[in-house]
């Protein structure tokens, strides 16, 4: 299926979707509200069937952290990269681990490299830091001049 | 193999055999040095490099290393194959003081050196081993070839049977 | 941070195994809750060899940055390579000469057959059998020189760059690996003679860890693993890259989907692998083996994407521009690190030695998990 045939599936679907122009993906823009009955939506709903959820990744803009989540159906064999914009000082989202269980391990990389609480979260803890660290190391505005030396 | 020429001491030929005459603490350094049990410890890449000294090409246990362990307990020297991080350096702490003396340490790889390609702009690397443990001998390469390996451990023989500097 | 080992309030053992421990095959720390000698729970523990790979990569170039790739999956080092210099020849809309684009799958292959080499010995391994280690590596050696001859490293390559490969092709190369292909035919029957069969490594391996194709795809599991359980994930397959959708090969799958359909997949896919190289090593076109690119590379603004398909499973690059000479941010896909959020699903129910077992054949590459 082609980016067209999808995108109007997907407004069958979801009337109110927002899409972004751009990219070698159809792209799909969410109120950071909505993400949970959108997701389970586009994870039940049997035009849509993306059931794989192969890539998160959350991206510090400076003014604003953008959720990014890649998705294929391996049924119908499209993708989908679905975007969500939080607010910088307190990114919060709803988990979709109950919708893709690979997003728990996905979600606790971003909240430990990034810093976006997702409520609902099974386990939400540090995953490659220890406890005790304090920052958010990806973020643009890390700093850490004991371990960090600059180039 | 002529044994005179590794083993230390002289010998004085008499009539029905020689008379060898050295040094206890020589002829311990010479024992020790050809027995080394390596700790099974890689974290990255050179880990498979290690594997490879060990595998039927370089085959280390020409020199006697082929006794590696899992439990630091029961080795003699700790080849650190691969990057430290922050999260690790504890646990590789308590490894090396889980070994009984006297215990040897060789840093294998730019990472274990020095932080090696890890160096800039990592928030997590240990620039360097020799930060946690003391080293006895660093191995350059990213990762080394076996043979670099095989050199740094024979060095390592060597080193041992001088005896303390 | 490292709980020690206690009882839970129902009385279950919690156990330790790592950082430091032989059959995590790295530095992984697993929690592990047991109710007598059946598993509980498993719970992974990471970040032992965290690198913040992620982060450097954002103040490397375009150039730079691949180098440090090949330091994540090191047994599949070229295929990581590959995948990189694939987005950002996505970005800067570089068309790779012919030449190059069958230097490159001939080099992803012979690394998917070292690296399962590598696999195989160290699965047998686990499992309590120390000869097929010897096996393993001596063939491997044979590959490693003949990377070596080419790329100039036994390990890290960084061979492919944006816009081809490094440097062109050894004399030699094609010779030597048909050389190689003549001689490890005869030893991929030799390996299923030693240990596919056998019975002691059958019962280990049977009906152990099983995972569903439903569960296989939610949680993310690609390669070997998911194919064990029938799952159809390989990005050669499904959406090809370079030459591969002009080569025959059949994308192996099995349907048990416990350990042993998992080795089986490995076991296949070698004989894949060798067929592909086959085809291809008489192919080689003339020409360039490098597209000519700028020395500085600027990829426009924008979001790119590329998958591809490593010994375990699908590595994918996201790389945001915003038009500079480094990456905004950039995100390595890792197939390791999906494959192991699966392990505690896999493993409950089992008793603990089979843990053993189901680790080794989820291929675990502990570099590539942490980044």
């Amino acid at each position: 299926m082609n980016k067209e045939e999808l995108k109007i599936r997907l407004t069958e679907v979801l009337p109110t979707v927002v899409f972004e122009e751009g990219g070698e993906w159809t792209t799909m823009i969410i109120d950071p509200a909505a993400w949970e009955g959108v997701a389970k939506e586009l994870r039940w709903e049997g035009r849509l069937d993306f059931d794989y959820l192969f890539c998160v990744t959350a991206a510090d803009w400076k003014t604003h952290i953008v959720m990014v989540y890649h998705l294929t159906s391996t049924v119908h064999r499209h993708t989908l990269v679905v975007k969500a914009k939080l607010d910088r000082d307190r990114p919060v989202i709803r988990t979709v681990a109950d919708v893709w269980r690979t997003a728990e391990f996905h979600e606790r990389e971003a909240f430990d490299l990034m810093g976006v609480e997702f409520t609902g979260h099974p386990d939400l803890r540090r995953l490659f830091m220890t406890d005790e660290w304090v920052g958010w190391p990806l973020r643009k505005d890390y700093d850490d001049p004991v371990n960090m030396i600059k180039l | 193999m002529d044994v005179s020429k590794s083993f230390p001491g002289e010998v004085h030929p008499t009539a029905g055999g020689g008379v060898l005459v050295t040094k206890l603490d020589e002829v311990i350094n010479w024992a020790r040095s050809n027995s080394l049990w390596p700790l099974v410890f890689g974290t990255s890449c050179c880990a498979i490099e290690m594997m490879s000294t060990a595998g039927a090409k370089y085959d280390w246990s020409r020199f006697g290393f082929e006794v590696a362990r899992a439990t630091p307990r029961q080795a003699d020297v700790i080849i650190i194959a691969g990057t430290i991080v922050n999260k690790m350096a504890p646990v590789l702490k308590r490894l090396y003081d889980q070994m009984a003396d006297p215990k040897y340490v060789i840093a294998m790889g730019a990472c274990a050196t020095s932080g090696g390609p890890f160096f800039y702009n990592t928030y997590s690397v240990v620039k360097g081993a020799d930060h946690v443990i003391p080293v006895d001998v660093y191995v350059a390469g990213c990762p080394p070839r076996p043979e670099a390996l095989l050199h740094a451990l024979i060095t390592l023989q060597e080193q041992i049977r001088r005896g303390p500097s | 941070m490292i709980e020690e080992i206690g009882t839970t309030e129902q009385g279950d053992l919690v156990i330790n195994v790592g950082p430091q421990h032989p059959s995590t095959h790295g530095v992984l720390h697993l929690v592990i809750t047991l109710n007598g000698e059946t598993i509980k729970k498993v719970e992974p523990h990471l970040g032992y060899i965290h690198r913040s790979i992620e982060k450097m990569c954002e103040s490397l170039s375009y150039r730079q940055f691949i180098y440090v790739t090949s330091r994540m999956d090191y047994l599949s080092s070229h295929i990581n390579n590959h995948g990189c210099a694939l987005c950002v020849e996505k970005g800067l809309q570089i068309e790779v000469p012919a030449r190059a684009k069958v230097i490159r799958v001939l080099m992803d292959e012979l690394t998917r057959l070292a690296s399962h080499q590598l696999w195989w010995g160290a699965m047998a391994m686990d499992v309590g059998a120390l000869t097929p280690f010897f096996h393993a590596f001596r063939e491997r050696e044979l590959i490693n020189d003949i990377m070596e001859e080419t790329c100039g490293a036994r390990l890290t390559m960084n061979y492919m760059v944006p816009g081809g490969v490094m440097v062109d092709i050894h004399p030699d190369f094609q010779k030597r690996v048909k050389e190689f292909l003549r001689l490890f035919r005869t030893k991929i029957d030799e390996y299923d003679e030693l240990v596919t069969g056998n019975v002691i490594f059958k019962s280990r391996m049977e009906g152990v860890g099983y995972l569903s194709p439903g569960d296989a795809v939610s949680y993310g599991c690609s390669g070997p693993t998911a194919r064990g359980s029938g799952v159809s994930c390989d990005i050669r397959k499904l959406y090809p890259y370079e030459v591969y959708g002009e080569v025959q090969f059949e994308e192996v799958k099995e349907t048990g989907g416990d350990c042993y359909a998992r080795y089986l997949v490995r076991m296949r896919e070698m004989r894949q692998s060798v067929s592909i190289i086959e085809q291809l090593i008489d192919q080689i076109p003339e020409g360039d083996f490098q597209a000519k690119t700028k020395a500085v590379l600027k990829l426009p603004k924008g979001e790119f994407y590329s998958r591809v398909e490593t010994a375990r499973g699908e590595f994918g690059v996201y790389i945001i521009s915003e038009g500079g000479t480094t990456p905004y941010r950039i995100k390595f896909r890792s197939p390791g690190f999906s494959n192991l959020s699966a392990l505690d699903h896999m493993a409950r129910g089992h008793k603990i030695g089979d843990l053993v077992a189901i680790m080794g054949t989820l291929d675990l590459v502990i570099p590539d998990i942490d980044r």
